[in-house]
């Protein structure tokens, strides 16, 4: 099955369930739920603890399965590839941006945006000099030969984020990126996703709790209990005036 | 991924050096008490060792190891030299004496008789006096721990006086012999004398040591020589094999120290496992990281062995070096020490070291292969 992706497709998710078995017990995540994406726009997820958003972005990107329903990814049927072809997939056309930013401690700010390159076959050299202008984009040219316990928490962020679309993917997924750094900070990671999703037609979506955000969003998605529960759209104007919504 | 590998070892410089000494110590245990127990072997052989110049040994068929005195015919010897490929070939004498001192005590020896003529067999590390002096009539050679044994706290000297079966002896040197299990002194004399210095029991000759002509193994020279003679002919390496093939099988010291020695191994082998498996455990959420940015499961399998391997190498290079520095430097501080280094205690320990990091790993990539890459979304 071919992973490489047609740009303009974007997520579908038609009747898709998740059930966890915990012990004895059987814990229904997602419950038939059903979603269209469309590229070029910052999709958030909202919802209580424990509705299903990162299970919804886990399948969505493709590092979990669904029990049942179709997940159309990309123009790619995530249900149907297998385990190597999912990796695959994910290596080419899935950025990361995480809550806890999950950087490899020991390689700088430079090294940590190269991985994605590298594990898809990029040279050392290549990597870090395409790493290296990414770096510059979000703001941390001088610190691009930092390690990650140098960096504040919106600097780690930054990397983070610049280590999610280095390898210019069609899909962002970012779980909480706001949630572990301040206000400030949190401003300023909003506006590069925002910026980076726009800018590359790609899919962007945010799984998030902190309300303060929501102003950059161009469609809202809330979620309960396992199923979409609602949803609001912003018009572009709303989302670029986010910062004084909060 | 090679250098992200590396770099993720390296990393946090507290758990590399943790990993390192952990293999180390490992490897440490391993050489030092294979290294013991082969140096506790090696003298089961000691007193081969110390017969130089010949590299075969003529013994009677039934003869299991050295200890096993059983007399050959007179004319052995000249059997013996009549087999091709046999450069010289001289009678060994070999058994135990009785000495009186000047105070009186007895004290029993082990006694060797070499050749009158040739001195072939004769020690060759000589702490006072030399060889050539056994050509002095009614003269031996003792060993020095055995000099020390029989007048304590005296320098070594040529000049001390004993009386052997009736026939008065002097000791014109000191020589320093290959360690063993029993205290008793080892004294060399001429053939001639050797005979003279036992009771008429016990004058038989055990041994016929020959030399294998310039370019022929020694082991197909022995061969030959059991097939000519009917005697059992070995060369000097198989001989030290044979005894201590003998000690091995038919004595509780090996096998109980062995025990000891197998307990490091388990206990080395348990060390370096888990602490390259926690190692691998406390970057769990690394890996799957790099698991969900899609990277293969081979390459991570690639990435975790060579952690592994040059954890390994490093740990069995530092191991092995402070290994042999104890070795050094504990025999230097204890002469009763027992350590003996073989290439073949490095290689055992290079394949059990290899073996701990292979194993470990395997640990390691299952536990990184099940699991899930969707962990990385799980916060914290």
């Amino acid at each position: 099955m071919p992973t490489d992706v047609v740009k303009t497709s974007g997520v579908s998710c038609q009747s898709v369930t998740k059930e966890f078995n915990r012990g004895a017990a059987r814990v229904l995540a997602l419950q038939g739920l059903n979603l269209q994406i469309s590229p070029g726009e910052l999709t958030l997820i909202v919802g209580p603890s424990g509705c299903g958003k990162t299970t919804l972005i886990s399948l969505i990107a493709g590092t979990l399965d669904a029990t049942s329903g179709e997940i159309s990814v990309l123009g790619q049927d995530l249900v149907h590839m297998s385990k190597r072809e999912k990796t695959t997939f994910r290596a080419r056309n899935v950025g990361f941006v995480f809550q806890q930013f999950n950087l490899l401690p020991a390689l700088t700010a430079a090294e940590n945006v190269a991985v994605p390159l590298v594990i898809n076959g990029w040279t050392k050299a290549k990597a870090l000099e395409r790493a290296a202008v990414v770096l510059k984009s979000v703001g941390l040219a001088d610190r691009m030969h930092f390690l990650p316990a140098e960096l504040s928490g919106g600097q780690q962020q930054r990397v983070a984020i610049a280590r999610g679309i280095v390898h210019d993917p069609q899909l962002l997924v970012c779980d909480e990126p706001t949630s572990a750094i301040d206000a400030k900070s949190g401003q300023v990671v909003m506006e590069l996703i925002r910026g980076l999703a726009l800018e590359s037609n790609r899919v962007t979506m945010v799984v998030t709790h902190d309300q303060r955000v929501f102003g950059f969003a161009d469609r809202i998605v809330s979620m309960d209990d396992g199923r979409v529960s609602g949803e609001q759209r912003q018009t572009p104007a709303d989302a670029n005036h986010g910062t004084e919504q909060r | 991924m090679n250098w992200i590998a590396l770099k993720m070892l390296t990393g946090d410089q507290g758990k590399y050096y943790a990993l390192i000494c952990g293999v180390t110590f490992a490897c440490l245990l391993i050489a030092e008490q294979s290294a013991t127990f082969c140096g506790v072997m090696m003298r089961t052989t000691g007193l081969i060792q110390d017969i130089h110049g010949a590299d075969i040994w003529v013994m009677n068929s039934n003869v299991r190891y050295l200890d096993d005195l059983k007399a050959i015919s007179d004319d052995a010897v000249f059997r013996v030299r009549g087999v091709p490929g046999v450069s010289w070939a001289v009678n060994l004498y070999r058994g135990m004496g009785e000495a009186q001192l000047a105070s009186g005590n007895f004290q029993s020896m082990i006694l060797f008789g070499v050749d009158d003529a040739s001195l072939a067999g004769a020690p060759i590390h000589m702490v006072v006096g030399k060889v050539g002096d056994l050509q002095i009539p009614d003269s031996i050679l003792v060993d020095e721990a055995g000099f020390h044994y029989m007048w304590p706290g005296e320098p070594l000297q040529a000049g001390k006086v004993l009386e052997m079966n009736s026939h008065r002896v002097v000791v014109v040197g000191v020589f320093r012999a290959s360690q063993t299990f029993s205290t008793n002194p080892i004294a060399f004399t001429r053939f001639s004398h050797a005979i003279l210095y036992v009771p008429p029991a016990t004058r038989m000759i055990p041994f016929v040591l020959a030399k294998s002509a310039l370019g022929l193994e020694p082991a197909d020279v022995a061969r030959r020589i059991s097939q000519q003679t009917g005697l059992k002919a070995l060369s000097k390496p198989d001989f030290v094999w044979v005894t201590m093939m003998y000690y091995l099988a038919h004595t509780g010291v090996p096998i109980n120290f062995g025990t000891t020695v197998i307990l490091g191994f388990v206990i080395g082998c348990a060390v370096a496992g888990q602490t390259f498996y926690l190692f691998t455990v406390e970057n769990i959420k690394q890996f799957g990281t790099l698991k969900a940015m899609g990277l293969s499961d081979r390459r991570l399998v690639g990435m975790i062995l060579l952690q592994s391997l040059v954890v390994g190498g490093i740990g069995y290079g530092i191991g092995v070096g402070l290994a042999t520095v104890y070795g050094i430097i504990a025999r230097k501080s204890f002469i009763l020490l027992s350590f003996f280094l073989p290439w073949q205690v490095l290689a055992i320990t290079a394949l059990a070291i290899l073996l701990i990091s292979l194993l470990s790993s395997v640990f390691c990539i299952r536990r990184v292969l099940i699991l899930e890459p969707a962990i990385v979304f799980q916060g914290g």
